[in-house]
């Protein structure tokens, strides 16, 4: 059996702003352009949201964007934590308030820019660090990049990847981009050479390991399925939702529990299959989140595309790319479209199950999104 | 000034032992009074029997190397100065599961660029050095073990 949730709340709307190392605006008009693009979308009128879904991290509020947007009274709103490992929770979290009769419209979403205030947590450090960065700061393991790089060389080592098969994740991501207008990187190309002679930032990880700096919104509308029957647009229904934290998880320092490379995707996925009609091998196409490379193949194994140790071939042999058996990150993603805490990845999943792809997958029918290997994390199960 | 100087811990009720245990040239493990069971990093509950009472007890300061990153820039100032230097997770041999993140020196008061990171390896047997950076505060550190 699955869960109450199944099929019964779909996204019909979604709105994304360009994306660029610098754009005008605030992030206030930043989101309120993308969600206003998500309602156009969907053909919902602004004045039947009335569910509100963000990031702990999100520096617009709820009450600024219902009193900008001029929506009716909200009667659900909630949030999700934990940066990269939110995106999917909070579309979920959406989902289950529209399943559950909590709220009929809800509107999600993300707005980024580099000058933001919570836009670069780890860049705003006093001299004195706290919590679980006591552990690990202190010692000069200063920023993101270095504490999954940290996981990436236990990997190579117990699994053998190489350099050249992790560049795969950002050569495949690149060529998705170069074919995606909106994407950051579309002009740039990338070439292995390119990526084995890139300044080193944490070692065994190099500049292209890394995902982009980017300003820029994403939004999604949700209502019920029943409801979605009646607009234009093919409704995208969420299958199946989970959520995980497993057992002494620390956030992205997860060095402390007793199999660290097994990391939350592989509980994240126990209950999304769960509570899905659906396996692994009946995803057509998968957005898996790419903050960093090496949480691509370690997600791959989570979600049980390939076994424990496999992700560094599944990555390498075609697999992911165009017109392979699971082509992953097709608009380019975090690494190559933009980063925004992943929310253009559950935008590029809707997509591809309307048809509307830059890189579209033949006949999609379902698409797997996740949220942040490393951290709380969070996954959705879309098709049509 | 701050920006000058490496991250200090920022110590609470559950880790200013652990902490302060370094200035004694001591290793210290938070420790369940009721199961006996070690844990780390420090926190006030043990997760296997829920009891709230801790002592510690000093482990041996040997480990093996689980992990390592080498760390080049943009990083913060007072680290710039010794790009590219390494980062270790560490696993302790008396104390199988529990690792600690430090950095390989060669020796307590070199710095920690002190050892050639590409001569690092998983595996490679290590011990606790005691490397004071203030005159409150030492750090513990890790040198390749006498043979
Ligand atoms: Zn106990």
């Amino acid at each position: 059996m699955g869960s109450a949730l199944r099929d019964k709340a779909a996204i019909v709307g979604v709105g994304q702003t360009e994306f660029a190392k610098q754009l005008p605006g605030t992030e206030i008009e930043l989101a309120l352009r993308a969600i206003t693009m998500a309602l156009d979308d969907a053909g919902i009128p602004v004045t039947d949201v009335d569910g509100l879904a963000s990031y702990t991290m999100e520096d617009t509020e709820e009450v600024d964007i219902a009193r900008n947007l001029g929506t009716g009274p909200i009667t659900w709103f909630g949030q999700v934590g934990y940066g990269g490992g939110a995106g999917c929770g909070v579309v979920g979290n959406a989902a289950m308030a529209v399943a559950s009769g909590q709220c009929d419209v809800a509107v999600a979403w993300r707005s980024r820019k580099r000058g933001g205030r919570a836009s670069r947590p780890w860049a705003g450090v006093g001299s004195k660090v706290y919590g679980y960065q006591q552990w690990t700061r202190p010692f000069g393991l200063l920023r993101p990049v270095d504490e999954i790089a940290m996981l990436a060389r236990r990997y190579m080592h117990e699994y053998g990847m190489t350099r050249e098969q992790l560049a795969c994740v950002a050569l495949t991501q690149r060529r998705f981009a170069n074919n995606n207008p909106g994407a950051m990187m579309h002009e740039k190309a990338l070439t292995l050479d390119d990526y084995l002679a890139a300044r080193w930032i944490s070692e065994p990880l190099c500049l292209f390991d890394n995902c982009l700096e980017s300003d820029g919104a994403g939004a999604v509308v949700i209502c019920s399925t029943d409801r979605a029957k009646d607009l234009d647009r093919q409704p995208v229904l969420v299958h199946a939702f989970a959520q995980s934290i497993p057992p002494q998880l620390q956030t992205m320092t997860n060095y402390f529990c007793d199999d660290p490379l097994r990391g939350p995707s592989w509980e994240c996925a126990e209950r999304l299959w769960r509570n899905a009609d659906l396996g692994p091998e009946d995803v057509d196409v998968a957005q898996i989140y790419d903050a960093f490379s090496p949480l691509v193949p370690l997600s791959l194994e989570g979600y049980r595309f390939c076994g424990r140790g496999e992700g560094k071939d599944f990555i390498s042999d075609g697999s992911i790319g165009p017109g392979g058996s699971l082509p992953v990150n097709t608009s380019g993603a975090g690494m190559s479209e933009a980063y925004v805490h992943g929310f253009n990845l559950i935008v590029e999943g809707v997509r591809q199950l309307r048809d509307e792809s830059p890189n579209q997958v033949d006949n999609a029918r379902t698409c797997l999104v996740t949220s942040g290997e490393g951290v709380p994390t969070s996954a959705l199960l879309l098709r049509r | 000034m701050a920006d000058d100087s490496f991250l200090l811990p920022g110590t609470d009720e559950y880790s200013t032992d652990f902490w302060a245990g370094f200035a004694d040239d001591k290793l210290l493990l938070q420790t369940c009074s009721s199961c006996g069971s070690a844990r780390y990093p420090t926190r006030p509950m043990c997760p296997d029997c829920r009891s709230l009472d801790y002592h510690w007890q000093e482990a041996s300061g040997r480990a093996t190397i689980w992990s390592f990153v080498v760390a080049h820039p943009p990083v913060l100032p007072a680290y710039a100065e010794f790009a590219p230097y390494n980062v270790v997770v560490v696993e302790l041999e008396d104390f199988p599961g529990i690792r600690m993140v430090g950095n390989l020196v060669a020796a307590a008061d070199a710095p920690i660029n002190s050892v050639d990171p590409h001569g690092i390896s998983i595996g490679e047997p290590v011990e606790i050095v005691f490397s004071p950076v203030s005159e409150d505060l030492t750090f513990p550190r890790w040198r390749r073990s006498s043979p």
